[in-house]
């Protein structure tokens, strides 16, 4: 028995072996665009890959993507990952590669102004809304504990942040009083999961009261079966993810960003809960599965704030709300409310 | 020996598999009851998926070479280290353990420091010459080599040190050169602790996470290791295939460690 | 352990002859160029990369770093690492000789699959760990229990990870322990309890200390099981391998490196205090 034994384990061990002599990862991709994208634009890729390649402009082309957080994504394109097409969460990660050389400074100049998808901040509950959650104040009632990723590490929660602060300054509240909306809205928050994606499972599998999310975050989850509804409050943050070519990429990248700004990929984004890009013509939005309803998936809100109208662009946002302080810049007001906020819990 | 009481025997035994079971044995069993819990058909289907049996794939061929690595750095410098006298001996030994103190996090980032393609030590000298170590296999093997680093000595010191260098001076004194001594007194007398080292370290280098995940790139169906998929599949609310996977490399590591220990001549206590 | 255990291991029967003055080096060119080849291995996967760490982190100068390392949130961060991972060491020391003697002096049904149990930490990746720990023990829990996003689960995931250390120190020191000892104390009239406390403990010390320091080692470093179960609050229940990752994706490579290099400072102090421990202790015995 045990010889049996001795000898299936050599067997196996010297397959493996042989089989782990393979060099492993390829260190250049000649064949195949690669995208580096966000982790949420996974699952709809896949469909819109597809279209692509049945164009004229796609006929040849493959596809080597790769998803994470858009920060680490960013990053990873900085330190060498190959990259002909990137699509980030939020403006920054794209200037720093705009920074580092690695993607044209006119970038956005296209008929979308850089942007590929776009989706609201919402209000993520429980299925069936059992506190009766309608909007932003409702979060900072006494008892209701509240989901949103760590503004240091995520981009997503960066849009929840802002879209927090526009709530009060947006509707004629002073800085202060803005301030004092977040710092309440964080007391009230007992987790901060470092990516957007990590948030949601942190709120499926616990038991908060309300995720801060983007809205086809929701839809998907929904589509996945998750118990969950969404609120979309009265007045919300339009989120903007952008996409660009880098410099130096390879053929079809164009040809696939302008596809990815096109009528057909965003119908195609849009079943995945993605609402459609302004400056794109022609868009039929098919029935949403998994949105509130189905047949009218995407109601505008009340007040629709944008970084660009209410926040004065990105370039000033991140410096005024998220700087970390380093190389004698104040720190940021969100960063800094969050130390104080667990300074003070911490007591 | 020193005999305990019943009670006082019957107590421990409870309180350490008390221990175990619910720290451990339970919590692990959640990944087989979840992964199984529409049965064993849907389990295979969701392996036979491209992705996954790629990122299984790639797993085993980085903690392969990882543990082959290891496995001739660990012997080598278990020798040195206990059969000879050298200048720096005790410094190399106490750094030896480094690796297991160094979180993950930072294990990816001293990597990345010094082999990224762009702005790291060696990085665009080594990719100039067509080596690419981040975001490629190299930069993978050698994270995942860093984290088991110390397993494979640590296990085979100890018996190096016991056993004593009386039947390799008795060769030497019959004329055997290193080579043969090496091959036929040595290795074979720490046979049993380099198996138990390599059995550690492959089960260490199949579940790496936190450092592969930096230096990684997690490119699908390119170096996305298994881990990494399970990640991305548990947050993509695909929690099933996440911990039908999660169960291959549980079960992979689980079994050398029992294949092992019924091999094991057992040790006379 | 090479370090602790390059000494003849405590317990074990004396060598046969006495070590005479140790020569300077006994390498021949074989082992010289082994040794050559191994240490420039070491140097290019370890000691350069880390070096990288310690530079990397004087970027900003001294003052720079010592902003980073003193301000509140990384103290706190510290605090809750460290402290976490002494309690989880204490605890380990109790229940790791405790496992170790059930699997060694005792016998029972089941003892071999307790043996195989103890080292599924290791083979668990550690997001698995995170995962299950949070369905045993998180809100959905069928204990009842729900400890997570606190210190507790902290403790716990850092448990789960530092089981086998103790247990695998212990257990073949235990095993080789000789009975004479004992018998002698007990025909001495020593009751069971003396025997333990001044005969079999004793010789067990340094071998439970080895397992501590690896536990803290290994607890002041986890990241993977962390992630889902402690909430990464900042002041509350970060701990420092979040911080580091922080401040990497804030683009703070200077603030995560230096943050790195006060964990590895303290990983140095640690391993290096038990060598000095180690060699006090072989000296006496």
């Amino acid at each position: 028995m045990k010889r049996t034994i001795k000898a299936a384990a050599l067997t196996v061990t010297g397959t493996v072996a042989l089989a782990g002599c393979t060099s492993t990862g390829a260190a250049t991709s000649d064949s195949g665009l690669s995208v580096v994208a966000f982790s949420v634009m996974e699952t709809a890729n896949a469909d819109v890959y597809d279209a692509f390649a049945a164009t004229d402009a796609g006929a040849d082309v493959t596809f080597t993507p790769s998803y994470g957080a858009s920060g680490d994504q960013s990053r990873a394109v900085v330190a060498g990952a190959d990259a002909d097409v990137v699509h980030f969460s939020l403006e920054t990660d794209v200037t720093r590669l705009v920074d580092e050389g690695l993607v044209a400074e006119d970038w956005k100049e296209t008929p979308t102004s850089g942007i590929a998808t776009s989706s609201v901040v919402v209000l993520v509950v429980r299925e069936g809304n059992p506190l009766g959650i309608t909007g932003w104040d409702d979060l900072v009632d006494p008892g209701v504990e509240v989901v949103t990723p760590n503004p240091g590490s995520s981009g997503a929660a960066r849009w929840n942040m802002l879209a927090a602060w526009a709530h009060v300054a947006g509707n004629g509240g002073s800085d202060a009083e803005a301030k004092q909306f977040v710092a309440d809205l964080l007391a009230h928050t007992p987790v901060l999961p470092a990516s957007g994606r990590e948030a949601t499972s942190a709120f499926v599998e616990g038991d908060q009261d309300v995720l801060l999310s983007y809205e086809n975050e929701a839809i998907l989850a929904k589509q996945n079966g998750e118990a969950i509804d969404y609120v979309v409050p009265d007045d919300t943050l339009l989120i903007e993810n952008p996409a660009a070519v880098t410099v130096g990429s390879g053929d079809g990248a164009r040809e696939f960003l302008d596809f990815m700004e096109s009528a057909p990929a965003q119908e195609l984004y849009a079943g995945f809960g993605f609402r459609p890009v302004a400056g794109v013509d022609g868009v039929e939005l098919p029935a949403v599965e998994g949105a509130n309803d189905p047949a009218d998936p995407f109601p505008a809100p009340r007040h629709l704030f944008t970084i660009d109208a209410d926040f004065g662009g990105w370039g000033a946002a991140a410096e005024k709300f998220f700087a970390d302080g380093e190389d004698g810049e104040p720190l940021g007001v969100i960063p800094a409310l969050i130390e104080a906020s667990g300074a003070e819990a911490a007591e | 020996m020193v005999e305990l009481t019943t009670p006082v025997r019957w107590l421990l035994r409870l309180v350490a598999v008390g221990y175990v079971l619910l720290l451990v044995a339970w919590p692990v069993s959640t990944v087989v009851r979840e992964a199984f819990a529409d049965g064993v058909g849907p389990v295979l289907d969701l392996l036979a998926d491209p992705h996954v049996v790629h990122a299984l794939s790639l797993t085993a061929q980085v903690a392969v070479q990882a543990v082959l690595i290891n496995l001739v750095f660990g012997v080598t410098i278990s020798i040195l280290l206990v059969r000879h006298e050298f200048p720096g001996k005790r410094v190399l030994s106490a750094l030896i353990d480094l690796p297991m103190a160094v979180s993950p996090v930072v294990v990816g980032l001293a990597l990345l420091l010094i082999y990224n393609g762009r702005t790291g030590w060696f990085g665009p000298t080594l990719e100039s010459w067509g080596f690419q170590v981040i975001f490629s296999g190299p930069g993978m093997i050698m994270a995942t080599c860093f984290v088991a680093l110390p397993l494979v000595i640590r296990e085979v010191v100890p018996v190096l040190t016991e056993i004593g260098d009386e039947q390799e001076q008795a060769a030497r004194s019959l004329g055997a050169n290193t080579r043969q001594t090496f091959w036929r007194i040595t290795l074979p007398s720490i046979k049993w602790a380099v198996v138990y080292g390599v059995v550690l370290s492959l089960a260490r280098s199949l579940g790496e996470f936190g450092a592969v995940k930096i230096v990684s790139g997690n490119v699908v169906d390119r170096t996305q290791t298994a881990t990494l998929l399970v990640e991305t599949q548990y947050q993509g609310f695909q929690q099933s295939s996440a911990y039908a996977v999660s169960f291959v490399l549980a079960f992979a590591s689980v079994l050398c460690i029992v294949v092992v220990s019924i091999l094991r001549p057992k040790e006379k206590h | 352990m090479s370090a602790a255990t390059l000494e003849a291991p405590p317990g074990a029967p004396p060598r046969g002859r006495p070590r005479s003055r140790r020569p300077r080096t006994t390498l021949t060119t074989g082992s010289s160029i082994g040794l050559g080849i191994a240490v420039t291995w070491f140097s290019l996967l370890v000691l350069i990369p880390l070096a990288a760490i310690v530079v990397t982190a004087g970027e900003r100068g001294w003052a720079g770093y010592w902003d980073t390392v003193t301000s509140p949130q990384t103290l706190a961060a510290v605090r809750l690492t460290v402290g976490q991972a002494l309690l989880v060491t204490g605890v380990n020391v109790v229940m790791g000789t405790v496992i170790a003697w059930v699997l060694v002096r005792d016998r029972f049904w089941g003892r071999a699959v307790l043996d195989v149990v103890i080292d599924i930490p290791f083979a668990l990746p550690t997001i698995v760990a995170g995962l299950v720990l949070l369905g045993l023990y998180g809100p959905s829990s069928p204990l009842g229990l729900d400890w997570a996003y606190s210190e507790r689960a902290v403790a716990l995931a850092l448990a789960f990870v530092t089981l086998p250390f103790v247990v695998r120190t212990v257990q073949p020191v235990l095993g080789e322990l000789e009975p004479d000892a004992e018998e002698a104390a007990a025909s001495l009239g020593a009751n069971r309890r003396t025997i333990l406390r001044r005969v079999v403990l004793p010789a067990l010390v340094p071998a439970i200390a080895a397992g501590a320091v690896l536990s803290f080692a290994r607890a002041i470093a986890e990241y993977g099981s962390l992630v889902l179960l402690s909430g990464n609050r900042p002041f509350q229940t970060e701990v420092v391998s979040v911080r580091v990752l922080t401040h990497v994706e804030n683009g703070s490579t200077a603030s995560a490196a230096a943050v790195a290099s006060l964990m590895l400072g303290v990983a140095l102090v640690v391993i290096v205090g038990l060598d000095l421990v180690q060699r006090r202790v072989s000296r006496r015995g």
